[in-house]
């Protein structure tokens, strides 16, 4: 079925009488212009905020910055325990990412090509701790990850998040490698691959788009989560997303440091998604169109 | 049922046609007479779909105009011109029945509940649906779906044409044979006018009465498939149909002759346009080995066994050139003289067909 | 596809089997360990039996965090996925103006929890905020800190911001991956725009879109941190959700037994409405 995607779109071309087809797009083109400015404005007025001292966005309405200073990101950046923190927090999300995927490639490949003893619970299992709140699990964790002497590090977070990402990984990767059809791997194999090399060097650019995809919603659901993070660390590993609460309880609620310190956790994500943007229209149907 | 003319056909999908090597579509003028089955012919990105997209409405041209019996429709939408489409892979609305499938244009149109069942009955009667007409459209073999495809356009009266597009693509072999059949048993039943794009020479030449030749958005030769066959007016057609296809010899006129590598063969009368780059060209059954010399003289370089005939590959000078020989003819070996067909050795001129050797 | 039958393919899986039993299956222990135990101290415990799951079920205030959750996990389900289509099929499918739409869309997704918290704490403010402004100004008296409709529009728009986005990635991946023959022979048909979305891309988007719900359901189902952040779980417990009164439990007053017996309950039922929710779409399939 692929060769269809690659019909000429036509449906620019339409015959439509040309003027309700222009008033058509001017109506949808504006309702998604109302969209993106709903998505659009908090963004901006956490940008704004960052740019003013805590009094001012305290006591000021105005649309634009009041009296605009940089003052908030100096702070973070000459503050170790401030920009820091984004290196710890990177580094387990990229952890957790890397591990994710690692676990999980070869595992959805043996869920998409063979049956085996209890594959189906084992499936079902797995994506039941998809459904378990974090905060079911902070002391269990804490207790945990201190028992075993990674309290306190980035592979506690990096492992703790991949209690909930690495069933999301499974299942996605599971559909994207379910729509390539098995002969290319007999194929493979019959023409002298080992398995591993023939994953590698063959069956892994094919569902490129997916392992993006997968890659993303790794990214995505460390980045964003507090919970796990903030009771698995400290001082050494503590990432910024922590560094923010306990800030805000501390020194009383210095908002225009805050909205600095938000304003540069949203920016890796910028990046990410810029990498990954021409993979969405294909990669994120997760391979169950 | 109509006759559809298209006049000074020109499309481009970007709107502009100042640049003509990107049009789809380059100015083409035709009649699909009414009743005709018709088969478009060329290489695929050739403008054959462009071509009948524009005849359905989905894309509207450039420039030029579309006559349904002398009507212009060239600003009507497809559901006004009546047209019954199939394309390459089944389209269907997966959540309906096979008979809402096929009442589903008629259900658009808001006709009586009464006429569309028995529209419905009479269309899935036609195309052998009838003991499926309960079931879910979504679990069928690709066979029958491109029947229901094919069922949702003839179910509206008045069907002024039914265009295919490559519809036997996705159908296995053993089936498509059946289907074919059926498609051109509806044609001969319904006397509608029919065009079939395809870029396989046999189901061109099977299924049509005439044949429309395309390619880089050219209409380069309509015919009957004898036509086409034996006096392709552009050498792109000569080379796109027949297996193998015709063999072009480099040439030049001289003092009334036409001289090759490999030999010279007399042209009198025969005018050419200055300039002009000239080619013989020369179906591989208008040549046979000759008992006497004839001047062309050709070296044995491959035979390959086909069956009843031999596709024999031979040097001529600096050019090879293919000659299909049957079984019962006896191949010299080594080098041999040759004898050409002169009805069936024709010239061209710059790719244009300018005439043949036999009244030289 | 036809699967091979082969034993050996549990190699494949060990290493995700164990790094998931490493995670899931000593804390669940521990949990179901304290669900059944009253903790007096330091190696002070008493096995209590089903005691605290009794209690959880006749307390009050997780009777109504409960119904609670269900409300918001309805509602955000009611308004993210007919957005989510909606704008889906508003998007430019191809282009430069479809690439920067969806960079503008996806935005949202990757902004942690309790930032998107801080930003709509101060967005919706009556005072200070550009929303909570916009809002007063057209005359209604809005004020999330005080009156609990405004605190649940806050949080339900909040919600929206940040995960319609994955519902409209999710629609558009499926509408992309619509071959264009299928829209020209609706047109041949005569389909109007509305059937060609209720025959054509709806029945194709149904893939996905049991994915998107899914998703929505558990994690709005497991929201902590922005309301946390936002409304603190007020005005009064107004937005109390399951996960923000069992912190307050386990943490705030240190009740380990029923806090546990608590977390299991609540495990148990994200997983029946999963499967639930997922059973009803696959007949839906099916059908």
């Amino acid at each position: 079925m692929t060769a269809i995607q690659t019909f000429v779109p036509a449906a620019a071309e339409l015959t439509r009488p040309k003027r309700t087809a222009t008033r058509a797009r001017i109506f949808s083109a504006t309702l998604l212009g109302l969209f993106l400015l709903f998505q659009a404005l908090p963004i901006y007025w956490i940008v704004r905020m960052s740019l003013m001292t805590p009094n001012n966005v305290l006591t000021r309405p105005d649309f634009l910055p009041v009296e605009p200073t940089l003052d908030n990101y100096r702070t973070i950046f000459t503050d170790p325990s401030w920009y820091m923190s984004y290196v710890h927090q990177i580094s387990y999300v990229a952890l957790n990412t890397v591990i994710s995927l690692a676990v999980a490639l070869p595992a959805a490949y043996a869920f998409s090509r063979y049956r085996f003893l209890g594959d189906k619970h084992v499936f079902f299992w797995l994506f039941s701790n998809r459904m378990a709140p974090p905060a079911v699990f902070l002391l269990p964790f804490f207790q945990l990850y201190s028992a075993v002497g990674l309290f306190d590090t980035p592979w506690a977070v990096a492992l703790a998040h991949t209690l909930f990402v690495v069933p999301l990984a499974v299942w996605i990767l599971e559909g994207f490698m379910s729509g390539i059809p098995r002969e290319i791997d007999e194929t493979a194999l019959v023409d002298g691959f080992s398995l591993p090399r023939f994953f590698v060097t063959v069956f892994m650019p094919m569902i490129a788009s997916g392992i993006g995809v997968t890659a993303f919603f790794c990214f995505m659901f460390s980045w964003i989560e507090l919970l796990l993070a903030r009771t698995l660390t400290s001082v050494d590993a503590r990432p910024i997303v922590v560094t923010m609460t306990r800030t805000a309880s501390t020194s009383g609620m210095d908002w225009g440091l805050l909205a600095a310190a938000g304003v540069l956790t949203i920016l890796p994500g910028i990046a990410v998604i810029w990498f990954v943007r021409n993979y969405i229209a294909k990669g994120f149907a997760l391979g169950r169109v | 049922m109509a006759e559809i003319t298209i006049s000074a056909l020109c499309h481009s999908y970007d709107g502009d046609l100042s640049d003509r090597s990107r049009l789809a579509l380059k100015g083409i003028d035709h009649v699909w007479l009414d009743g005709g089955a018709y088969a478009l012919l060329g290489p695929s990105g050739g403008g054959k779909s462009s071509m009948l997209n524009i005849i359905s409405g989905l894309v509207r041209p450039t420039a030029g105009r579309i006559l349904f019996d002398g009507r212009e429709v060239t600003d009507l939408r497809p559901e006004e011109r009546n047209i019954a489409q199939v394309f390459q892979f089944p389209v269907l609305y997966d959540t309906m029945s096979v008979a809402e499938n096929l009442a589903f244009p008629l259900r658009n149109r808001r006709l009586p509940a009464p006429l569309i069942a028995r529209r419905v009955a009479e269309v899935a009667e036609m195309l052998d649906l009838g003991p499926l007409l309960k079931r879910r459209a979504a679990g069928l073999g690709a066979a029958d779906k491109q029947k229901i495809s094919l069922g949702r356009g003839l179910v509206r009266e008045d069907v002024a044409a039914i265009l295919f597009d490559e519809p036997l693509t996705v159908i296995d072999p053993q089936v498509k044979f059946e289907l074919r059949r059926k498609l051109k048993l509806v044609h001969e039943t319904l006397k509608l006018t029919l065009v079939y794009v395809t870029h396989d020479q046999n189901e061109a030449l099977t299924f049509a009465d005439e044949v429309v030749v395309m390619s880089h958005g050219e209409l380069l030769q309509a015919g009957t498939p004898e036509a086409l066959y034996e006096r392709p007016s552009h050498s792109f057609v000569g080379r796109f149909i027949g297996s193998p296809g015709m063999n072009f010899l480099p040439c030049a006129l001289e003092g009334g002759e036409i001289r090759f590598d490999g030999g010279r063969l007399p042209a009198r009368g025969l005018a050419v346009p200055g300039r002009a780059k000239l080619a013989l060209g020369l179906r591989p059954q208008a040549i046979r080995p000759a008992a006497a010399p004839t001047g062309i003289e050709a070296d044995l370089i491959e035979v390959e066994e086909r069956g009843s005939y031999r596709i024999v590959d031979l040097a001529l000078g600096a050019n090879r050139i293919k000659m299909r020989l049957p079984e019962d003819i006896p191949l010299p070996a080594g080098r041999f003289p040759l004898a050409f067909n002169l009805s069936s050795t024709l010239v061209y001129a710059d790719d244009q067909l300018v005439g043949d050797l036999t009244h030289a | 596809m036809h699967k091979l039958e082969d034993n050996r393919a549990w190699f494949l899986v060990i290493p995700v089997f164990v790094l998931v039993a490493f995670n899931a299956v000593v804390p669940l222990m521990t949990v179901v360990n304290y669900s059944v135990q009253d903790i007096f101290g330091p190696g002070q415990r008493a096995f209590v039996g089903v005691e605290w799951f009794r209690e959880m079920l006749r307390d009050p205030t997780v009777q109504s965090a409960f119904l609670r959750q269900i409300l918001f996990s309805l509602l955000v389900l009611a308004m993210q996925i007919p957005l989510g289509v909606g704008v889906a099929l508003l998007l430019p499918r191809s282009g430069w103006k479809s690439s920067l739409a969806i960079i503008l869309v996806a935005i949202p997704l990757l902004v942690p929890f309790n930032v998107v918290g801080t930003i709509w704490q101060v967005y919706a403010r009556p005072e200070i905020g550009l929303f909570g402004r916009l809002i007063n100004a057209t005359g209604i008296d809005y004020n999330y800190t005080a009156s609990p409709l405004a605190a649940w529009v806050t949080l339900l728009l909040m919600d929206a911001w940040h995960w319609a986005p994955l519902v409209i990635l999710l629609a558009f991946a499926g509408l992309c991956s619509i071959p264009e023959p299928y829209y020209q022979a609706a047109r041949i048909d005569g389909a109007s725009r509305a059937a060609v979305f209720r025959f054509i891309e709806l029945p194709k988007l149904r893939g996905v879109l049991t994915i998107a719900v899914l998703l929505r359901f558990m994690d709005s189902f497991m929201i902590y941190t922005e309301p946390f952040v936002v409304t603190g779980g007020g005005p009064g417990s107004s937005t109390t959700f399951l996960s923000i009164r069992l912190v307050n439990m386990a943490v705030g007053q240190f009740d380990l037994g029923p806090a546990a017996a608590f977390s299991l309950m609540y495990f148990l039922v994200i997983l029946l409405f999963s499967y639930v929710f997922y059973t009803i779409m696959k007949l839906n399939n099916a059908r």
